[in-house]
């Protein structure tokens, strides 16, 4: 064989390789439009569709009939923001705690192990499962839907986030500062709140707002716990209306009336998620 | 002594035990005994919630099973292979809703990986530096919606644009072929497996895509320099030396997102249809899932059978999300350990 011939083979393969190269990039280069893509129609779908609904009305008057003239989303959004609130302040100490033990406690245990890997499982759990297991431990014993049972429902999926969230920022906290501390002659749970936490605290307030954010727009797990009320409530042992799940049946009504307020609601909750977590990186970027 | 104040220093004869005791966390050599009060409750909070995690696993798992007994009695294995579901007649099997639910990932999955393959590529390999960032956080903003905006999005603008300009054409141009004929027959109004697979995958690309980059980006700039070194292009770097290098990792995650798209509840609810049917393997046809279901009837089911065979769907729901989630754990779990002993 001559070398010609040689050079030629090497030159055709060079041109595939650099073909086949050509190819995955452009490839490349379009999936990543493509996820762009969605979330960019998504978000011009929602303002389109959700801005002709917004008015005051819509934060004063509860939810109206079908075909009502007047009508908003009040007893929704202040239901949501009962339950949300309720559920951040039960879950954020008990997933600030199992954090810490994580990190500081169980890292060689059996209990830190498999606490860690159970938890890595909650945080993906179906969320419409929680429901029912608070359906079947709290409302089927109460006999009654209500907003209690919905905010353990939403606590129970802030937990896990929260607890990921501050063993992974606890762990960054180098071992240095804590044997600084220890030296001083600091127990450990004055080394462990005063500065392991200290030291890691906007991380852990980001995965509390993040906490805050993924339950905001949770619907699954309130459909048989808060279930939804058409009136305005405050009262915790009552059925509770909040924006996700009026969002649901709205959506799926025939009424004119009532889609238009689900996507002026679910404008008003995707701004909301996704501005918690925008604040949520920007506190942590700030910080770091 | 000491026992009441909240600040002691540590005795000096503990100090040699110190020593030994050490750990590379600069944990203190307390012995539990001689602990203030202090020390002892905040461990003891610590680790009653670590306990409180662990519990509300088997808290979870206890309630299903109890709840789901009645059916479990009734209908035993066989619920799992049976396609009846007649609330009125108090007939109840699984096959619709497990099927509805394998399917709808399985076609999410098809898109979702090699798309989330293409996005980890761009964001370590292509991207310039000053848009790594700001991509990345698009794409994480993406998992960050919520999956009733979703759902609303793709049953009312999404659905329709599917069924005018994807399904009828498809079935203009597959209907007399045997197999694709009968995958795309059916009425084509946006409504079915097939939307609900595609608005799975958008929302399990972010989850898939966030861990691949991650996980290629532990690969060793080393090896991926040799390769270039060599003379490598992009794609054989990144098809030859970074994937295998980091495969587990990536069937990790690939495994995250075939978990959440499993338990996704309220997207798949707003455009599967919910109706009970398995007569044709059509993905256009209205069908149902496992989530869906329960989002539907569970409310208004009456306590007893059917209330019990809802609950026995969401212990099987939850059976094959755990095993999946855990499968995909131990994977990324593999790799960081690998980490270690590579670098």
């Amino acid at each position: 064989m001559n070398a010609a011939v040689l050079d030629g083979r090497r030159l055709a393969l060079h041109r595939r390789r650099k073909r086949v190269n050509a190819v995955a990039l452009t490839l490349a280069l379009a999936a990543m439009a493509f996820g762009v893509f969605w979330l960019v129609w998504i978000l011009v779908e929602t303002v389109r569709l959700g801005i002709g609904g917004l008015s005051l009305q819509l934060f004063t008057v509860s939810t109206p009939a079908p075909l009502a003239e007047v009508g908003g989303l009040a007893n929704a959004i202040v239901g949501s923001l009962i339950m949300v609130s309720l559920a951040t302040a039960l879950g954020t100490p008990i997933g600030v705690l199992a954090g810490i033990y994580l990190t500081e406690y169980g890292q060689r245990g059996w209990l830190g192990r498999s606490t860690g890997f159970i938890n890595d499982i909650l945080l993906s759990a179906p969320s419409i499962v929680i429901g029912l297991f608070i359906y079947s431990v709290v409302v089927a014993r109460a006999k009654s839907f209500s907003a209690v049972a919905g905010a353990l429902a939403l606590a129970l999926i802030v937990i896990p986030v929260v607890i990921r969230s501050t063993a992974t920022m606890l762990a960054l906290v180098p071992p240095a500062l804590r044997e600084a501390a220890y030296a001083l002659g600091t127990p450990k749970w004055k080394v462990t709140l005063a500065v392991t936490l200290k030291a890691s605290r906007s991380g852990v307030i980001t995965g509390v707002l993040l906490a805050l954010a993924r339950v905001a727009g949770e619907t699954a797990p309130l459909l048989f716990t808060a279930l939804s009320n058409q009136f305005f409530t405050t009262d915790l042992g009552e059925p509770m209306a909040s924006l996700p799940v009026t969002i649901f049946k709205f959506a799926m009504s025939p009424y004119e009336n009532w889609q238009k307020l689900a996507w002026a609601g679910v404008l008003l909750i995707t701004m909301g998620v996704l501005a918690l977590n925008i604040a949520a990186r920007v506190l942590f970027r700030n910080k770091h | 002594m000491a026992a009441t104040l909240p600040v002691t220093p540590y005795d000096g004869d503990e100090q040699p035990d110190a020593m030994e005791r050490a750990t590379p966390r600069g944990e203190p050599p307390t012995r539990r005994r001689r602990a203030p009060w202090a020390d002892t409750l905040f461990s003891a909070l610590s680790h009653g919630a670590a306990l409180l995690t662990l519990g509300l696993l088997v808290a979870i798992i206890a309630s299903l099973v109890v709840g789901a007994a009645p059916a479990i009695r009734e209908f035993g294995l066989g619920f799992l292979w049976s396609k009846d579901w007649d609330p009125v007649q108090e007939k109840f099997g699984g096959l619709v809703m497990i099927y509805g639910t394998l399917m709808t990932s399985f076609i999410a999955l098809l898109i979702a990986v090699p798309v989330s393959f293409g996005i980890a590529m761009f964001l370590t390999e292509l991207s310039p530096k000053w848009l790594k960032r700001p991509l990345g956080v698009t794409i994480e903003l993406l998992a960050a919606v919520p999956s009733i905006v979703y759902g609303m999005w793709g049953l009312l603008v999404f659905g329709p644009l599917l069924a005018s300009w994807v399904q009828a054409p498809l079935q203009a141009a597959f209907g007399g072929v045997p197999l694709l004929g009968a995958l795309f027959s059916g009425p084509p109004v946006g409504i079915g497996l097939l939307s609900a697979g595609i608005i799975l995958a958008i929302m399990i690309i972010p989850f898939i895509a966030a861990t691949m980059r991650d996980v290629f980006e532990v690969t060793p700039a080393m090896l991926k320099e040799s390769a270039y070194g060599l003379g490598s292009t992009t794609w054989e770097v990144v098809w030859r030396v970074v994937l295998p290098y980091t495969k587990t990792g990536v069937v990790g995650g690939i495994m995250l997102g075939l978990g959440r798209a499993l338990g996704e509840t309220m997207a798949v609810t707003f455009v599967i249809g919910n109706f009970n049917q398995l007569d044709s393997l059509s993905l256009f046809q209205a069908a149902n899932s496992i989530p869906s279901a329960l989002a539907n009837e569970f409310a208004e089911a009456g306590e007893g059978l059917h209330q019990a065979s809802l609950i026995y769907l969401g212990l099987v729901l939850f059976f094959i999300t755990f095993v999946v989630l855990s499968f995909s754990r131990l994977l990324l779990m593999r790799l960081k350990r690998g980490e270690g002993r590579h670098s």
